[in-house]
């Protein structure tokens, strides 16, 4: 689907930066990359691709070395993500008390591969290195919420009460 | 602020501090996700309408170590430690504990007063004494603590080049993963030619298995800005970035406010303390890349580029952020530092081994009761943390190994129990220290398994820039997959091991160089389970799904229907009150009728 993207959150995000974040042209010094895009993100939620020609036209940045960033990244999204976002780790804790099963039945209950989003838009599914939350292993965590020491039904009841908008 | 007036503000907030006897110092880092937050509320609540606000302090602080109870909170002055409370439970700890002083026996799982025995007991809290008692939202709990007046001191009192002096002779060791001497990387960035230097805080964190950063960030964050400021002042930066993982929230958010309050007091910023001395500090979230953990990569990331390692020479120390010398130390090497100047560096060596010193923090995870971090002196036997500290193997299962170092580490054996910990030790039985993640495993985790899924870490996280890394491991994850599929051949193993070698020699970056080490350790203590996989077809811990097979037991199968009704291929077949039979040509070996099953009749072998 397409829909029109505004560019004025993105011209007021190139507004606030800092001038020591710029070069003497006004332009935008390249170590600053990665902040702007995370900044922009946030704004849209995902990094859109028209937002990315704008940025790289007045912030002085290649598109090219724009895209070879964000490729580069993990947390850099092209495409629109869902309402919510499961994360499910992958860490060695997890895996021990077998975490990979809990990622296979999320993967099995909105019937998406790891790194996809559902069809309504509700979820997106992805798996990270680790939460840093060994103690509560097996540990998902849906936007900035922690669910932790969980059992397959555990998930399903969870992912239940989001779909149901009661979280 | 003048050091005169440092003095005057942190007896003045120690003497108000005095005023209050009794507190309840709560959690809410890592706590926080088994609800912490409801608790202070609740809390809040129950003081206030017993009218006792004004006697009993609220404190939420950072993390107090034993995880596996969370949510935990700590009583003062008695010392106790209550796991698991809920907001059911508040009632009855103001009205017992707080007002009457009784101990709830329920709820007690430990006190901060043990000696020499038990979870808190047995360790040594040096750097990780500041959290759980300080509110890392607060700096003048900091101050209170302690934090800046070290620095204070050292720009009184010494040189940059005393500070280095001090530092190496410490002997400490970075606790990021390699090992180096601090003092000594700290020489070289010294001496270095060049006047802009800069200083980085590696808050990159991940190693899965290791959240002792984490910790420390969450919940002592002064104590690091400390460290930095000593270190900047040591190789004479006035610049400096913390690069810290996006996957902490609670980390950024609790660190972003330390380093603002710390410039709105004058600790950083121009002529910090009236010293002379200048230094700022800039947070740069990271973007999920685990190779950024790797130096010259988390370089390029700041630099805004894609995060790839470059050949060293030359060092940071010589060309690093920008072409200019920069120093990198890792999170907990930094928290280390004002311990030092404090103490001095001589005795600071006082604890540890020969080769290691100071203490060392470990995350503690997997198949052992108490989960959480500890703090314990360099030399202390993997027997102790795991069962004197660890309290043992839960379930009644046995230890089969522990696994330190994560991706780059290795995994340590029964045989290996009683090896004192230090930086040598380890490397010598084929591990590393690491950044400080201990998972352990009991029999029910198959190392052939282990040592796939490392790999599969690996290549999910490999930049790609290298060869060995990005080929080298994918062929040997392509081996192991084989194997723990049951298609495992003869040859296997030595092919394994070649390229474990190849691999290791020709990598560019620590992260491929040390890739191997998961599958050579496992390959040299646990031989015989990978000639079980490839020779018996056989996997005795019960974990390689395509090795297993599922049969019902008729004497105890009550023809319930669970398992036909849950299972997803439909392999079962049986009427209700019948017994049920599984079809081996459709079974998929997934486990789910082992799941449900209420009676025990599912069998696996």
């Amino acid at each position: 689907m397409f829909t029109e993207v505004n560019l004025d959150p993105a011209a007021k995000i190139l507004d606030q930066i800092v001038l020591s974040e710029k070069l003497k042209n006004g332009k935008i010094k390249a170590a600053y990359l990665i902040p702007l895009l995370q900044d922009i993100q946030e704004e849209y939620g995902y990094l859109p691709r028209k937002v990315l020609e704008y940025i790289s036209e007045e912030g002085g940045i290649p598109l090219s070395r724009i895209f070879g960033v964000i490729t580069f990244y993990e947390q850099f999204y092209l495409e629109p993500q869902g309402k919510h976002t499961i994360k499910c780790c992958r860490g060695t804790a997890c895996h021990v008390k077998e975490g990979f099963k809990i990622a296979s039945t999320i993967s099995e209950l909105l019937n998406i591969n790891e790194g996809e989003t559902t069809e309504d838009g509700l979820f997106t599914f992805e798996t990270v290195a680790c939460l840093g939350t060994c103690f509560l292993a097996p540990v998902v965590m849906i936007d900035d919420q922690y669910f932790g020491n969980l059992t397959n039904s555990e998930i399903s009841k969870i992912i239940k009460r989001y779909k149901e908008g009661d979280i | 602020m003048t050091p005169g007036e440092l003095l005057k503000l942190k007896d003045k907030i120690r003497t108000e501090k005095k005023e209050i006897k009794q507190s309840i110092s709560i959690c809410t880092t890592g706590c926080r996700a088994s609800g912490a937050l409801n608790l202070v509320e609740k809390f809040n609540d129950v003081l206030k309408a017993r009218d006792l606000t004004d006697d009993v302090a609220i404190v939420e602080t950072g993390c107090h170590g034993k995880c596996s109870q969370a949510p935990l909170i700590r009583l003062e002055p008695e010392g106790y430690y209550y796991g698991k409370v809920k907001t059911a439970d508040i009632e009855e700890i103001v009205e017992k504990s707080i007002i009457a002083g009784e101990k709830i026996d329920r709820l007690y799982t430990g006190t901060s007063r043990e000696k020499e025995s038990g979870f808190f007991g047995h360790q040594k809290k040096d750097i990780l004494l500041g959290c759980g008692i300080v509110d890392p939202k607060k700096i003048e709990d900091a101050i209170a603590f302690g934090t800046y007046s070290h620095t204070s001191k050292m720009f009184e009192t010494m040189s940059p080049e005393k500070v280095i002096d001090e530092v190496l002779q410490s002997g400490l060791k970075g606790r990021g993963g390699a090992g180096f001497p601090t003092g000594m990387k700290w020489k070289f960035c010294h001496d270095a030619p060049g006047d802009e230097k800069y200083l980085i805080c590696n808050a990159d964190e991940g190693d899965p298995g290791a959240f002792m950063d984490r910790a420390l960030l969450e919940g002592s964050p002064h104590q690091i800005i400390e460290g930095m400021i000593m270190a900047a002042y040591a190789i004479g930066a006035e610049e400096g970035f913390i690069y810290v993982r996006a996957e902490y929230p609670i980390a950024v958010e609790h660190i972003t406010l330390a380093v603002k309050q710390a410039e709105e007091y004058g600790f950083l910023g121009e002529d910090i303390l009236g010293s002379g001395f200048s230094f700022r500090i800039t947070i740069r979230k990271g973007a999920g890349a685990f190779v950024c953990g790797e130096e010259t990569a988390l370089i390029a990331s700041l630099e805004g580029k894609r995060g790839m390692p470059r050949s060293r020479p030359p060092f940071p120390a010589n060309s690093g952020y920008m072409g200019k010398p920069t120093n990198i130390n890792n999170v907990e090497t930094l928290a280390n530092i004002p311990l030092i100047l404090e103490k001095s560096g001589e005795k600071y060596s006082s604890v540890g081994t020969e080769n290691s010193k100071g203490t060392k923090i470990f995350a503690l995870a997997g198949k052992v009761t108490n989960t959480g971090l500890v703090e314990v002196p360099m030399g202390i036997s993997l027997r102790e943390i795991i069962y004197d500290i660890g309290e043992g193997i839960p379930d009644g299962r046995k230890f089969k190994a522990a696994q330190m170092g994560g991706p780059s580490g290795g995994c340590v054996p029964e045989e290996y129990l009683d090896l004192p910990i230090d930086y040598e030790s380890l490397k010598q039985v084929g591990a590393i220290m690491g950044s400080g993640g201990l998972i352990v495993m009991d029999d029910s985790s198959c190392m052939v398994d282990m040592a796939l899924y490392f790999l599969d870490f690996i290549q999910k996280e490999s930049c790609g820039k290298c060869v060995p890394c990005r080929v080298g491991t994918r062929h040997m994850k392509d081996i192991l997959t084989r194997i723990c599929e049951g298609k495992g051949e003869d040859g296997d193993i030595e092919k394994l091991e070649e390229l474990a070698v190849t691999v290791k020699s020709s990598s560019l970056c620590a992260m491929g160089q040390t890739a191997p080490n998961p599958v050579l350790t496992t390959l040299k203590y646990f031989r015989k389970e990978y000639e079980e996989h490839i020779y018996e077809k056989k996997c005795t811990a019960k974990t390689c799904r395509e090795l297993l097979s599922y049969r019902i037991i008729e004497e105890n199968c009550t023809g319930c229907t669970v398992c036909k009704k849950n299972c997803p291929v439909a392999a079962i077949t049986g009427e209700r009150k019948e017994i049920h039979i599984i079809n081996r040509d459709r079974c998929t070996a997934c486990g789910k009728c082992f799941e449900v099953c209420r009676f025990q009749s599912v069998e696996v072998s």
